[in-house]
């Protein structure tokens, strides 16, 4: 279909595609991690309910953070390659809508956390949310694409079956180049997240000194 | 005895509406106003059933954004929030408010529904059946999330503006779903065709209620 | 008189890390009045709510057991009554419609209506029970919760603040219940007037949240 790379780090020409190929590094990976950070988000919420310790809390909003911005940047690229493939920024198509969906979640679950002054119960409030929101994921994956046929590519009215990544089309370089970028993206999510817990748990503990004196 | 005592509850929210109708006519004169700001938009034009379709279910989901956090928001307002919570098992002050939402959203929608197909001319529902049938289904879906919703905003700070914030993302397939069984309708189709999109209202609904009663006693009981 | 136990153990409930109230341990029997004291701010209002099963605690543990039977928390309900600041009538109603509801919803029977009757007389609110309670001055409205306190004879009377808005004859209506309730169950009271603390047989004080 294509002409096979001759170098590794050749990136193989699709016609059609060219270039833009390239998106798919970043955007599929990145709209994976910002899926990974909700689903984790959601079960340190569970967590935080059934033990009431809040370190799960902690762990909540921190995977929440970054699941918020690598969904901005999940959304932004998804646009990018929206205008240059199909035509314009936005086509409800309804991966693209998910999401975007997804996005207002996370922007619902900083409000409503912005909004309780009390530790526990925004610990509690928003636990629950994440929980609710997260019921209806099923159901925004499942009807979106009846409702709306899809652009995006894997969606049903994609004639090329289920996208490039399923269906293994991809050279093999570049294969290796995208596992790559997916496992180089969730390491790196897992890193800041890390990161952003232990972050959080110092500003706790200074905020719990300073509140005794 | 939760459903007796539900069942009082859900009394007690509708006679406290009629006796005071602060939320009823504020959520009339919504409903008014925001009819007659579509039929002033509209004009002469000619929009298409597919775009109706969706202004109809635009208005009710403002409604509901309007009247269905009230009864809620109102406990927690005038203190009898902590009377309730001492008074009844916290199954019952669910489903008691899920009914009373339930029945408030119907009635608006309702009214909503007549008042498109009276007044706007382009609005021409050809399968009554579907029609009416997404009206009730999708008035169980909103009241679904909505009252599980309005029990944790209640316990919030900012309790106006926090209510569509947390509800659209939820209630999004929902209205997409109405919306599409709204244009099937316009178009005439047999009732079997909307067959998928019942099913994903009343499956949205099932599940809502459920999830719902498991945190429910989470969000109530501090 | 109902046989009735309450242990209270290293009860703790922060509020945004700092801490309201910290290891109150406690133990109540039947026939027994249990007066919690302390200033403003003391976190009296605080424990209450805990003890009543409304807040949970950070920290520590209640039981209750209410004839042999252990009460889950933090279902009290059914055994609490309580008259506090935070928990007012429905004012849209009228005091005979408020305590027919609650009638109602505790599933009380028919007795209720007498019991009613009689707690609005005692209470000196009977010609009053048919007027919307938001036309009550805070005194006939404070003399209402406790009618509604004690509609269903509660093994446990809980009253934060029994004197608060009540006048003379008001406040002799509340002594009177509060040692009737000594005689057929347990009470527990937070004040800080000292004409009530002699109706108290244990007094528990509170300083920034500790003993």
């Amino acid at each position: 279909m294509v002409k096979s790379p001759t170098t590794w780090y050749e990136f193989p020409f699709i016609p059609g595609l060219e270039e833009k190929a390239r998106n798919i590094i970043f955007h599929v990976p990145i709209s994976w991690s910002t899926v990974v950070a909700f689903i984790m988000s959601t079960i340190y919420g569970i967590l935080y309910l059934k033990k009431k310790d809040i370190d799960y809390d902690l762990r909540s909003v921190s995977s929440a953070s970054l699941g918020l911005l690598l969904c901005v940047l999940a959304t932004v690229t998804g646009a990018i390659w929206a205008k240059f493939n199909w035509g314009s920024f936005w086509n409800w198509d309804p991966r693209q809508t998910s999401i975007f969906i997804l996005l207002l979640i996370y922007g619902a679950y900083f409000v409503l956390r912005s909004a309780v002054e009390e530790e526990e119960r925004r610990a509690t409030l928003s636990s629950v949310y994440s929980i609710i929101a997260g019921v209806t994921v099923p159901f925004f994956i499942f009807v979106m694409p009846r409702i709306m046929s899809g652009l995006h590519p894997g969606s049903l009215g994609d004639e090329q079956g289920k996208g490039p990544v399923l269906e293994f089309k991809m050279a093999t370089n570049m294969l290796m180049v995208f596992f790559g970028a997916l496992i180089g993206f969730t390491v790196l999510y897992f890193w800041m997240y890390s990161l952003k817990v232990r972050q959080m748990r110092v500003e706790r503990q200074l905020q719990q000194i300073t509140d005794t004196q | 005895m939760i459903a007796a005592t539900a069942y009082h509850i859900f009394i007690k929210e509708f006679v406290s509406e009629f006796r005071t109708r602060y939320a009823l006519n504020a959520l009339l004169m919504f409903v008014v106003t925001t009819l007659s700001i579509i039929l002033f938009s509209i004009g002469q034009e000619s929009p298409s059933p597919d775009v109706l379709s969706g202004t109809l279910w635009i208005v009710i989901f403002f409604s509901a954004m309007s009247g269905l956090s009230r009864t809620f928001v109102a406990e927690e307002e005038r203190g009898t929030s902590l009377t309730l919570r001492l008074l009844a098992h916290s199954s019952s002050v669910y489903i008691g408010k899920l009914i009373y939402n339930f029945i408030l959203i119907l009635v608006l929608s309702f009214i909503i529904a007549a008042a498109y197909l009276l007044f706007i001319n382009e609005f021409s529902v050809k399968t009554y059946e579907i029609f009416w049938l997404t009206i009730l289904l999708g008035s169980a879906g909103l009241a679904s999330a909505s009252t599980i919703l309005a029990a944790i905003i209640a316990k919030a700070n900012t309790k106006g503006t926090l209510f569509p914030v947390l509800a659209f993302p939820v209630l999004l397939p929902l209205l997409l779903t109405c919306i599409n069984a709204t244009k099937l309708a316009t178009e005439g189709a047999f009732l079997t065709e909307a067959l998928k999109e019942f099913q994903i209202l009343l499956s949205f609904t099932i599940v809502m209620i459920t999830t719902s009663m498991l945190v429910f006693d989470f969000v109530w009981k501090d | 008189m109902k046989k009735l136990t309450f242990k209270s153990e290293n009860i703790t409930k922060l509020y945004n890390r700092r801490k309201i109230i910290e290891n109150v341990t406690f133990s109540l029997s039947e026939g027994v009045s249990f007066a919690i004291t302390g200033k403003n701010g003391s976190g009296k209002s605080t424990l209450i709510k805990v003890l009543c099963g409304v807040l949970s605690p950070t920290k520590g543990s209640l039981e209750l057991k209410v004839d042999g039977t252990l009460i889950p928390y933090p279902d009290y309900y059914p055994h609490i009554g309580l008259v506090s600041p935070y928990l007012n009538m429905y004012e849209e109603f009228t005091a005979e419609e408020n305590l027919s509801f609650m009638a109602r919803v505790r599933n009380l029977g028919p007795d209720a209506g007498e019991r009613g009757e009689m707690l609005l007389k005692e209470f000196g609110i009977f010609e009053h029970r048919k007027k919307e309670v938001r036309f009550y001055s805070s005194g006939m409205k404070q003399r209402l919760k406790y009618c509604a306190a004690l509609l269903h004879q509660p093994a446990l009377l809980v009253l934060d603040e029994p004197s608060s808005n009540l006048d003379q004859y008001g406040i002799e209506a509340v002594r009177k219940f509060m040692v009737l309730q000594k005689q057929h169950g347990t009470l527990i009271f937070a004040t800080n007037d000292r004409d009530d603390l002699q109706y108290a047989d244990t007094v528990y004080s509170i300083e920034n949240g500790k003993n």
